[in-house]
């Protein structure tokens, strides 16, 4: 399949500082991908590249066969959706019908059914929305597009729990009735999780990883229970990380864990509990940085 | 993962999708002949991919429990149940036995005082007195 996307080599500064450097990848189309990365990785400046609203420095980009910038053939089949996205001073309706002016494949229908799922009210002014609203519009906007190439960057700012549930409800339902091709970065990694079929995390400017979600459940696998058991069933093999607590220990071992395995560990009365994809993007954005800083690292 | 409407953090969810289709066929919630959900049914149901829940109806698609009707979906297979359940019984000394007694072990309870254990849970279960 033709990729959807497609970066080689970009790089992005602003003078001094390196936003983007090198970045490299493909997103293939229909596939639903997670854009993942500490705050300040470089996940919106990739975005706003993908979406013409910025240049590279150096290094080239496609989307839907061409590139961005200022091409009015792609950037019609494409929508972005900003945290921080800002309106005119104008009503909900009037958005929304500026962005059905934008999008050829715009289903009103979709909208207003999303926008009575969020409670905003068509006829209200968006200075006067909430923030959890604004985002909400932003999502509308994003989905009710029906685009060929749609981005959400951080799409939830101000959304509760059951909000964002809804917001993931609606994208699988209408992903699955018009497949597109969907690049969506957030922090809230494992909520999302399950969405994606590919992750890509962006650490420093850098691809740290890029592979499908799929083979990244069990990749690592945390080991719990009395210290010799924890001892003799990771020895040998790769470990991340160890922790110990009196007599107790909990080491995080690298790799699939077969059906022996899990039989020793039983007999031993060791617990296993597989990595989430949040812990293993952890450690996918302190690979790069050197092994001295993976403790330190935290989400922000 | 919250909200997943059940599937756990264990294993690809592919593959864990496949386990619950499996388990519904084997315990009669989908018969013999009966349509499957689809890719994107169960991709709502469980809040994942379709891509994810496309995959794991195909693991039991090749293994021949379920058969593709052109135009119309995913059925199961004529033998299905009679296969997977010949396979849990397989695995049965695997899944529960084994784990039983190495327990059983750790809490010096020898093998006839478990035999014991287990007539005496399977009377009560039958409301029959000891």
């Amino acid at each position: 399949m033709t990729p959807a996307i497609s970066v080689t080599g970009l790089t992005r500064r602003y003078y001094d500082e390196v936003a983007l450097d090198g970045v490299s990848l493909t997103v293939g189309a229909g596939t639903i991908t997670g854009l993942l990365g500490r705050n300040g990785a470089g996940k919106t400046t990739l975005l706003r590249i993908l979406a013409g609203q910025e240049f590279p420095s150096s290094g080239s980009v496609q989307v839907l066969g061409a590139a961005p910038a200022e091409n009015e053939d792609v950037l019609r089949r494409l929508v972005l959706v900003r945290e921080d996205q800002v309106y005119p001073d104008f009503k909900v309706c009037h958005a929304l019908r500026a962005a059905s002016f934008c999008h050829p494949d715009w289903d009103a229908g979709l909208a207003s059914s999303l926008l009575n799922d969020y409670g905003v009210r068509a006829g209200k002014a968006i200075k006067g929305l909430s923030r959890g609203q604004r985002s909400a519009l932003g999502i509308t906007i994003g989905l009710a597009a029906r685009a060929e190439v749609t981005l959400f960057d951080e799409p939830y700012a101000g959304l509760d729990a059951v909000a964002r549930q809804v917001f993931y409800d609606r994208l699988l339902a209408d992903f699955a009735a018009f497949p597109r091709t969907v690049l969506l970065s957030t922090h809230l990694i494992d909520e999302a999780a399950s969405l994606f079929e590919n992750v890509v995390v962006i650490d420093r400017g850098r691809v740290a990883l890029d592979t499908a979600a799929d083979g990244l459940r069990g990749m690592a696998t945390t080991v719990s229970g009395p210290v010799l058991a924890v001892d003799s069933f990771t020895a040998g093999r790769p470990v991340w990380e160890r922790r110990g607590l009196g007599s107790q220990a909990s080491v995080v071992m690298v790799g699939q864990v077969s059906g022996e395995d899990r039989e020793l560990a039983r007999s031993l009365g060791l617990d296993l509990t597989p990595l989430s994809l949040q812990q293993l993007v952890v450690r996918a954005s302190g690979w790069s940085a050197g092994a001295d800083s993976l403790t330190e690292r935290t989400w922000a | 993962m919250p909200e997943m409407a059940g599937l756990d953090e264990g294993g690809p969810l592919f593959a864990q999708v496949a386990e619950r289709l499996a388990g519904e066929i084997a315990g009669g919630g989908l018969a013999e002949g009966e349509r499957v959900p689809s890719a994107n049914e169960l991709a709502a149901f469980y809040r994942i991919n379709p891509a994810t829940a496309a995959k794991g109806i195909n693991v039991l698609a090749d293994k021949g429990l379920l058969e593709k009707r052109r135009g119309i979906g995913m059925f199961v297979a004529t033998g299905a149940r009679a296969t997977l359940l010949a396979r849990r019984r397989a695995e049965f000394t695997e899944r529960y036995v084994q784990p039983l007694l190495t327990e059983a072990t750790r809490l010096g309870i020898d093998t006839d005082e478990l035999i014991a254990l287990i007539r005496e849970s399977s009377s009560e279960r039958r409301g029959v007195a000891v």
